[in-house]
């Protein structure tokens, strides 16, 4: 296969430029997002009938929770584009979404942490889906620790694009850890094949929020990887110029 | 907007929690990447290329 093309867009000019126009605009669309689904859930959604108050922590918690998930599979899809097909770009991706991905899932564990003791009892109890998103915290971690150790780039982007394959088989098990084992955490409402199990007036909120978090990372993302590619790039000729008009972004 | 909605009905240690921590990670993870692409930018204005 030609991926010519690929290695055209994916270079690390190119993407410094559009992402640079990009990113004041992915911003701005997360804040407006943000203020919209807080309005929703925390102002307009009635209480729970079983819940009350407390399940408003549900549009911080869940929409952590499916970041957590989502950055690590965009980590392992641009680490292996620089494992396989050499592309210098998606390893810089992948060491942009690791830091990030590594704190939505402690947000993810400390939300939900705050939700489960008031509704269960206890701050954390060593189940199937807070073991394996627990997992997932300790495989980001590991993926930063390993680009601190090695000294050589490109062989810390090889090890961490393997690391991140490997633990791959830890999102299945986060996913379905609800249905497979007995647990104190309750089932998914929304990706449910049928109907969710929730009153679209809580829904809505928690699409907006899961929305404004997505904007979110897709801004930090692109921050955190021209920063990749100013680091890596700044013997370049366009960087030292870049640098010298833009010293003051 | 009073004091009943500062409360949660009881859960504002919990709720307000989840959601001050959420804030506050979520502004220092778009300000900081901000601050260190600025001051990169900075240094090779400088002249910082060494290996």
């Amino acid at each position: 296969m030609d991926f010519n093309w690929l290695h055209r867009y994916a270079s690390p000019m190119n993407f410094y430029s559009w992402s640079l126009a990009a990113t004041p605009w992915l911003g701005a669309a997360s804040a407006v997002l943000f203020a919209v689904g807080l309005a929703g859930g925390l102002i307009h959604a009635p209480p729970d009938y079983q819940q009350g108050e407390s399940f408003r922590i549900i549009y911080v918690h869940v929409p952590s929770a499916w970041m957590s998930l989502f950055i690590y599979m965009v980590m392992v899809s641009a680490g292996t584009l620089g494992l396989v097909w050499h592309v210098k770009l998606g390893d810089m991706i992948a060491r942009a979404c690791a830091p990030i991905g590594a704190w939505f899932t402690f947000l993810a564990l400390a939300t939900g942490s705050l939700w489960g003791k008031p509704m269960w009892g206890t701050y954390w109890v060593w189940d199937a889906r807070l073991t394996s998103e627990l997992i997932l915290l300790f495989l980001y971690l590991g993926y930063i620790a390993l680009q601190g150790a090695i000294e050589d780039r490109r062989i810390a982007a090889r090890a961490g694009a393997i690391l991140a394959l490997v633990g791959t088989v830890n999102i299945p098990i986060i996913h379905y850890s609800v249905e497979w084992w007995n647990t104190l955490h309750q089932g998914p409402t929304v990706t449910k094949f049928d109907s969710p199990s929730i009153d679209t007036s809580m829904l809505i909120p928690l699409l907006v929020m899961g929305l404004a978090y997505t904007f979110y990372f897709c801004t930090v993302v692109l921050i955190r990887t021209r920063c990749e590619i100013l680091e890596l790039e700044r013997n370049t000729t366009w960087v030292k110029q870049r640098a010298l008009e833009m010293g003051s972004v | 907007m009073g004091t009943e909605f500062f409360a949660m009905g009881g859960y504002a240690f919990y709720v307000w929690g989840s959601y001050g921590l959420s804030a506050v990670i979520l502004i220092a993870n778009a300000i900081l990447p901000r601050i260190r692409e600025k001051s990169l930018l900075n240094r090779i204005a400088r002249g910082y290329s060494e290996d």
